[in-house]
């Protein structure tokens, strides 16, 4: 008996996100015809879908345009280069060596990349990991979920809602509440600034006309079936919040429950795959590029580092860049003030055309000099004011030609 | 009294519980005409909806006790049954694993224990033994005993099979309808509920943790309900890994302990907290307690520190002052008490059944048992068994963490007993029980369910709340 051959293609991206659509572009550009595109939903583009708002396209289109239009030009494009999408088909399990175990809507199937792209993205915390005490009513939802009733399906979960956190997608869940005529009653924010950059907070508070509550933590939810209120605190002690629903906006995780940590090793502080500067992960048949790298980036910057990525990947294929480094792979070493640091591994030597840069987290409010130490010299430092969830831009160029044993991110 | 022309069952069971459904289902196959009374929208929304799942042996019970008596016969009834009924059995096995001195040696008296209580296989494990078996296990142990016996079923499939068959054979399930008193008439209970009054010849109370309220409709309650709450955290399937046997505490006089068991489901749960309170509808987590409980697991697993929370959640067990089961039978009030059943419920409950078919022949006659009975297949949710997602033309995947197809949530809202609320949806299907808990699907379940549950998940923009 012989085993059927398991359809190989040049590269499988999985989830037809910005990432993986504008990644799938770029190789069908460079010339690598044999491309496949699965996601799970039953329809292309990602999560910009439902994000009703505007704000996206400026820099990869030439205009603003809101998230749905994005994502429609985005699989415009896909379908226009002749791209193929396989749509409602869930990768349920990956192997070494690029293979994957299907669900399709026809049955189970089996699937080989000679390169697979990752590029699942991320979601928002919900409310089990934040251990947030009380009852478990219907009416928690993370902003993603309400983008989804709201923007797709034309429904209303409640009619007045507290919005938990102050990050960028915390301002969406303000517009998409008052999109679908919903009350936002208060946003609330544990630390002692708004986490997102302006405007945000200027369009909740003289747009919306929201009250913004810093330094206000949640303590419990209410409520029997339905959500009833909403306990808070500040520094004058514990209240009640009248409320419908709650939201609990960011702290984005990447959606990478797929990845199997046995064939593609994982970063516990990203929770996305390890990956060196061209987005390879530690099975070199795999790269991951997108949020599920780094949580959580605009969809235009999700759209960019596709472009990139296939790049890397056109020229991996091409045999123009050895499957592993000729110096070998060299791990950055992360300041425990640090959440993550994306890329984690630096494939030696950096070659010198690239341009690139590490993408870091702080875990908390911070201030210091951070500085990238290869061996014992400063190649790049700056004072910094670092945030949670904003981004940490951290230069490699210094690293060209380079040849360290050691390299560090320090916060001093 | 009874509407005129209104039906006059021969039992009138209250409560939808995992023992209510299992006496239901007895007395249906003995040929009865039984009806179900749950105040909830659903079954399985008191008591039954948060347990630990697992199929005890009864090593460690009270020896010579009506619990431990119904938990061997429900186990033994549960792999009798299962089979026909589609439930799943995971073969886990436990070990009761000592952190301290003190607690190792308590451990050759609760294998003496689970010899007295017929549990003849449980046997003390070497710790080397323990660290080869649970290589994850903390170094810190300090003796072991193993269970083979106790292993993990679906405790929500289990009982809703249990109802399924009792609806083929001839029972009714009335949800929304609550009993709110009852008097004798000529022989007969007619009973005040929710959705109307209701003629029964005999009734059963199974309310558990209404036990003692429902129990004043007929007699001064010999037992007064105490909810114990004990809380749990669901760790993702990542974590499943990390254990092969449930590992339970050494038992204080209390409780059981805390215990870390993989589920049906692919994940690997911890808890329960045990807390006494009052309010008998709604337990509450606590942040705090959660996370101390994290900080437990992580002391018997290290790696756990390590994995993300699926999900957490609260269950109230019905504890009375009673440290037995409350079961009897008063022949001349034509009633029968089900009360105080704790976390072994779910085990027992076709025990139960079985006990209370015997009560009820010699306190109301012997029933005429169905010579071919009707079975029932309940929809698979259990990893280790083929799912629908992966069978060929499975359609739809709309839940993507557990992978539940728009043929399975369809299934859940039809047939004889469709999913009252979201709650019995989740538990029929475990759509958004994943780790991400609706944020991919909210949207397509609302518009799935749309005009079948009150309230609705979502109404359209246009509509009054």
């Amino acid at each position: 008996m012989t085993r059927p051959a398991v359809e190989t293609r040049d590269v499988v991206v999985v989830g037809a996100g910005p990432t993986g659509l504008a990644a799938a572009l770029r190789l069908k550009a460079l010339g690598v015809a044999d491309v496949v595109v699965l996601d799970r939903e039953t329809e292309a583009g990602g999560i910009p879908r439902h994000c009703g708002h505007t704000g996206f396209g400026l820099r990869e289109f030439g205009r603003l345009m809101t998230g749905p239009a994005f994502a429609r030009r985005t699989v415009r494009d896909a379908a226009r280069a002749g791209i193929e999408l396989r749509l409602g088909t869930t990768v349920t399990a990956i192997a070494p060596d690029g293979r994957l175990a299907l669900a399709t809507p026809q049955g189970p199937a089996q699937l080989r990349g000679r390169r697979v792209l990752l590029a699942t993205g991320v979601r928002e915390t919900p409310r089990p990991p934040r251990l947030v005490s009380g009852t478990r009513p219907w009416g928690v939802l993370n902003t993603g979920a309400l983008q989804q009733l709201v923007y797709l399906k034309g429904l209303r979960p409640f009619a007045r809602a507290v919005v938990v956190g102050s990050e960028l997608v915390s301002f969406s869940a303000l517009l998409t509440l008052k999109a679908g005529g919903m009350r936002p009653v208060a946003m609330i924010e544990p630390g002692p600034r708004i986490t997102a950059r302006r405007p945000g907070d200027l369009v909740a508070r003289h747009l919306l006309g929201v009250p913004v509550l810093t330094g206000t933590r949640l303590v419990a939810i209410q409520g029997g079936a339905r959500v009833e209120g909403v306990v808070v605190e500040d520094r004058q002690g514990q209240r009640d919040i009248d409320c419908d629903g709650v939201i609990l906006t960011g702290r984005f995780l990447p959606e990478a429950a797929v990845v199997d940590r046995d064939v593609v090793e994982l970063d516990p502080g990203s929770g996305g795959p390890v990956i060196d500067q061209s987005w390879r992960c530690s099975d070199p048949s795999y790269y991951a590029c997108g949020n599920l790298v780094h949580p959580v980036e605009s969809a235009g910057r999700c759209y960019r580092e596709g472009l990139a990525a296939a790049q890397a990947i056109a020229a991996d294929l091409a045999g123009s860049t050895s499957p592993a480094a000729a110096d070998g792979m060299l791990r950055v070493e992360l300041d425990g003030a640090l959440r993550y640091l994306c890329p984690q591994v630096v494939a030696l030597p950096v070659a010198p055309p690239s341009r690139w840069a590490f993408n870091a987290r702080a875990a908390q409010e911070t201030r210091g000099r951070l500085a990238l130490l290869a061996d014992n010299a400063a190649i790049w430092s700056r004072r910094i004011h670092a945030l949670p969830e904003r981004r940490l831009t951290v230069p490699a160029d210094g690293l060209r030609g380079l040849r360290p044993r050691r390299l560090r991110l320090v916060l001093e | 009294m009874a509407s005129p022309g209104s039906q006059i069952y021969s039992v009138a069971v209250i409560g939808g519980g995992v023992v209510g459904c299992a006496v239901l289902r007895r007395l249906a196959l003995a040929g009865l005409r039984p009806v179900l009374l749950e105040r909830g929208p659903d079954i399985l929304g008191g008591a039954s909806k948060g347990n630990s799942a697992i199929l005890h042996t009864g090593f460690d019970a009270p020896p010579g006790g009506l619990e431990l008596a119904c938990m061997q016969r429900g186990y033994r009834a549960y792999l009798a049954v299962r089979e026909r009924l589609n439930l799943p059995l995971l073969e886990t096995s436990a070990l009761v694993v000592a952190w301290s001195a003190v607690q190792a040696a308590r451990l050759p008296e609760i294998v003496a224990k689970a010899q007295t209580n017929g549990v003849g296989d449980v046997r003390p494990m070497p710790l080397d033994e323990l660290f080869a078996r649970e290589p994850a296990l903390a170094r810190t142990a300090t003796g072991a005993v193993l269970v083979p016996g106790e292993h993990v079923i679906d405790p929500w499939s289990a009982p809703l099979a249990y109802a399924l068959q009792a609806l083929a054979n001839g029972a009714e399930i009335r949800r929304d309808c609550a009993v709110t008193d009852g008097r004798r008439v000529d022989g007969l209970w007619h009973l005040d509920t929710s959705r109307g009054p209701l003629a029964a010849a005999v009734v059963i109370n199974c309310a558990g943790l209404q036990g003692d309220l429902v129990e004043a409709i007929c007699r001064d309650s010999p037992f007064t309900v105490a909810p114990r709450k004990g809380q749990f955290v669901v760790f993702d399937k990542p974590a499943a890994r990390l254990l092969r046997s449930t590992i339970l505490a050494v038992p204080d006089a209390r409780t059981k302990g805390v215990l870390l068991a993989r589920t049906a489901f692919g994940n690997l749960l911890l808890g329960p907290t045990a807390e006494d309170q009052l309010d008998r509808e709604r337990a509450e987590v606590d942040g705090s307690v959660l996370a101390e409980l994290i900080a437990r697991g992580a002391g018997i697993v290290p790696a756990l520190a390590g994995e993300r929370v699926t999900a957490t959640f609260a269950g109230l067990r019905p504890a009375t002052q009673h440290t037995d089961y409350v079961i009897e039978a008063l022949p001349a009030e034509r009633w029968i008490t089900i009360g105080g059943i704790r976390s072994t419920g779910l085990t027992a409950a076709l025990g139960i059944a079985e006990h209370i078919a015997d009560l009820y022949g010699d306190s109301f006659g012997p029933a005429d048992e169905r010579p071919d009975p009707a079975w029932v297949q309940v929809p698979n949710l259990c990893e280790e068994r083929p799912r629908p997602y992966q069978s060929a033309d499975c359609g739809e995947i709309v839940c993507h963490c557990e992978w539940v197809t728009r043929g399975e949530i369809a299934a859940a809202l039809a047939g004889p007993l469709p999913a009252g609320d979201l709650g019995g949806l989740r538990r029929r299907t475990r759509c958004m029980l994943g780790r991400c808990q609706g944020f991919y699907c909210a949207g397509r379940v609302a518009e799935l369910t749309a005009g079948r549950f009150d309230p609705p998940l979502a109404r359209a923009r246009g509509d009054a709340a």
